[in-house]
């Protein structure tokens, strides 16, 4: 027992369930890599880096951008252009072959339906995300200034 | 001999420099746990996240098997997308044809949920990605495989949500037929996710008896502070000051996932909330009328002609050693029959019922000599030129519902070309596209 641990690194249970967990990846994982082998370890393995190397540092920095046009700590101003921008982000992420028009000439083709209806939804769609967020961040600031003007303790919107 | 002696201390130093720099701590960047500064990196946030995820994943894991069996993959090689799978069609069973609608739920449910997910794998991956840069990369053997493990959980993950995202949207990008690509590609993430889950629900288990979800949920970015240092490695040993609370990333993370949930779900609803879907491949109708609902395939992309659906079109109906070739007004003087059935597609999207008419499945069969209750499986072959599923075979039980029809009318009126015309299959709970369309042959005991 504690032979395997200092060679393993872990208990027995965390080994058995190590060698069950690989045993059905690597069955799965021969079938998906009988086709195309290149090109599978290219999609899997470079939508990982992809993700992990491109997709978060672009946000992060995107996001480190947008806080550093103010510094103060409650700039809770902030999430009201974070919320909206992650919402439309994910909208995009899922949608953008159609948004894009990626596969517009398939899509025609194979549904009847008008491919170029998608972007403009999108842009819309982010318009009223970042209208409403205003809208509210609006609302906040006027209720604060109320509350203050009447000698209450503000509440600091953003939270 | 003095070559090999030189080369031996030279592997021999490299491999002494380099365990004196993993001796010596993470080099720079984000190897560093300085370098990550968000508080709300923790493992409440992170169990949170993952605990969402794990349901989530069940339940479109369990609909995804169901969609595999719902093809009947194991009654004909025309049905099989995936012959090489092995055990993986182990639990395969005859797809029921009642309730009518259960695999427009489903799949309904499959689609529109993995959708719903895409936010909160994202938020899972961003509130662990200091453990990717982890240092040293490698602590022991179980480490080592726990991290290898970790790549096909995210790897596998990120591919079987990219697939099932650009199949639904017709985007055929991916390398490969995307049946075994999704089907592979989810045992590979399942597989690596037993370990994942196997390793980490103590820990999961201890986090959120730490720290009660509805005080969580009433702490404001002001009072918002790091959780305690406890050696996961998801917390920053230096946090910033929080301009987020938990309850405001989760929120947007639910927001998100909300949202997609509302440009999408309409397509799988139909009616006037079809219009609701206005990001969603099928939030729209392709036309007026009573052929007005969703096309999965046009006449036009499947290669049909005049000619093929002309007067000269002619049904053949084989079974038995018998061949009976029917015009279509002899399929029109048989007993017509209705049934209001849903069509539902394999990429989640749906019908609501359409009043459809024509001949019993079973009593085509009987005009080659099966008796009522006696009808066996059927070989279903279209005029179809372009693209797959130009031939589909239905199970003994599909060919006996009464609800079963070779379709000859929809909603009172003729089939359009886009809809099948002449003839079509609709079967109760059957995936859309074997539901084929511009049928022309029906091979009955014989679906090889």
């Amino acid at each position: 027992m504690r032979t395997l641990r200092a060679w393993y690194g872990a208990g027995p249970t965390h080994l058995l369930l190590t060698v069950c967990s690989f045993a059905v990846a690597g069955y799965a994982g021969l079938r998906l890599l009988g086709g195309d082998v290149v090109g599978l370890l290219l999609w899997t393995v470079g939508a990982a880096l992809l993700h992990d190397l491109v997709l978060v540092p672009l946000y992060t920095a995107a996001d480190r951008a947008v806080r550093a046009l103010d510094p103060r700590r409650d700039a809770s101003w902030i999430n009201h252009v974070r919320v909206p921008a992650f919402v439309s982000a994910v909208l995009f992420v899922v949608w953008s072959p159609l948004i894009l028009g990626l596969s517009g000439e398939v899509y025609a083709a194979k549904t009847g339906l008008d491919p170029a209806a998608f972007a403009p939804r999108w842009l819309l769609i982010t318009a009223a995300l970042f209208a409403a967020s205003a809208a509210v961040l609006a609302a906040r600031s006027l209720i604060a200034r109320h509350r203050a003007a009447r000698g209450r303790p503000p509440a600091r919107p953003g939270a | 001999m003095g070559g090999k002696a030189g080369r031996a201390g030279r592997v021999g130093a490299a491999a002494e420099w380099l365990r004196a720099r993993l001796r010596e701590g993470p080099p720079a960047g984000p190897t560093r746990p300085e370098f990550w500064r968000s508080p709300l990196r923790g493992p409440w946030l992170t169990s949170v996240l993952g605990l969402v995820l794990l349901a989530g994943t069940a339940v479109v894991f369990a609909t995804g098997l169901l969609s595999y069996a719902a093809y009947n993959p194991d009654l004909a090689a025309v049905n099989d997308r995936t012959p090489d799978k092995g055990w993986l069609g182990f639990y395969l069973f005859a797809w029921p044809t009642r309730p009518h609608w259960l695999y427009r739920l489903t799949q309904g449910v499959h689609v529109t949920l993995g959708i719903m997910l895409v936010p909160v794998l994202l938020a899972k991956l961003w509130s662990v990605i200091p453990k990717l840069f982890a240092w040293p990369p490698v602590r022991s053997v179980a480490h080592a495989l726990e991290r290898l493990s970790v790549l096909a959980l995210v790897g596998g993950g990120l591919f079987v949500f990219a697939t099932g995202v650009l199949n639904i949207q017709l985007e055929y990008v991916f390398p490969g037929s995307f049946y075994p690509l999704h089907l592979y590609g989810a045992w590979v993430f399942v597989g690596a996710l037993v370990l994942h889950v196997g390793t980490r629900m103590g820990l999961v288990a201890r986090t959120l008896r730490s720290r009660r979800l509805r005080d969580e949920l009433r702490t404001p970015a002001a009072r918002t502070t790091a959780e305690p240092p406890d050696g996961t490695g998801l917390m920053p040993p230096r946090p910033a000051a929080a301009t987020m609370s938990r309850r405001g990333a989760l929120g947007m993370v639910g927001l998100g996932s909300l949202a997609l949930l509302a440009v999408t779900v309409g397509q799988s609803i139909g009616g006037p909330l079809r219009a609701t879907a206005l990001l969603a491949p099928r939030g729209g109708e392709p036309g007026a009328g009573p052929n007005g609902f969703p096309v999965n395939r046009t006449a036009a992309e499947a290669g049909i002609t005049a000619a093929d659906t002309g007067p000269d079109w002619r049904l053949t109906v084989r079974g038995g050693g018998r061949e009976v070739v029917l015009a279509r007004e002899r399929l029109l003087a048989m007993p017509q029959h209705t049934a209001a059935l849903p069509i539902a597609c394999v990429e989640g999207w749906s019908t609501p019922d359409q009043e459809w008419s024509g001949v019993r499945l079973a009593d085509l069969a009987a005009l080659v000599g099966f008796p009522p209750g006696a009808a066996p499986d059927v070989l279903v072959e279209s005029a179809q030129r372009r693209g797959s599923f130009g031939s589909a075979a239905l199970r003994a039980n599909q060919v006996a519902d009464p609800w079963s029809l070779l379709a000859l009318r929809v909603n009172g009126a003729e089939l359009s070309a886009d809809h099948g015309y002449p003839a079509r299959i609709i079967v109760p709970a059957n995936p859309g596209v074997h539901n084929t369309k511009w049928v022309t042959r029906l091979t009955f005991g014989d679906p090889a």
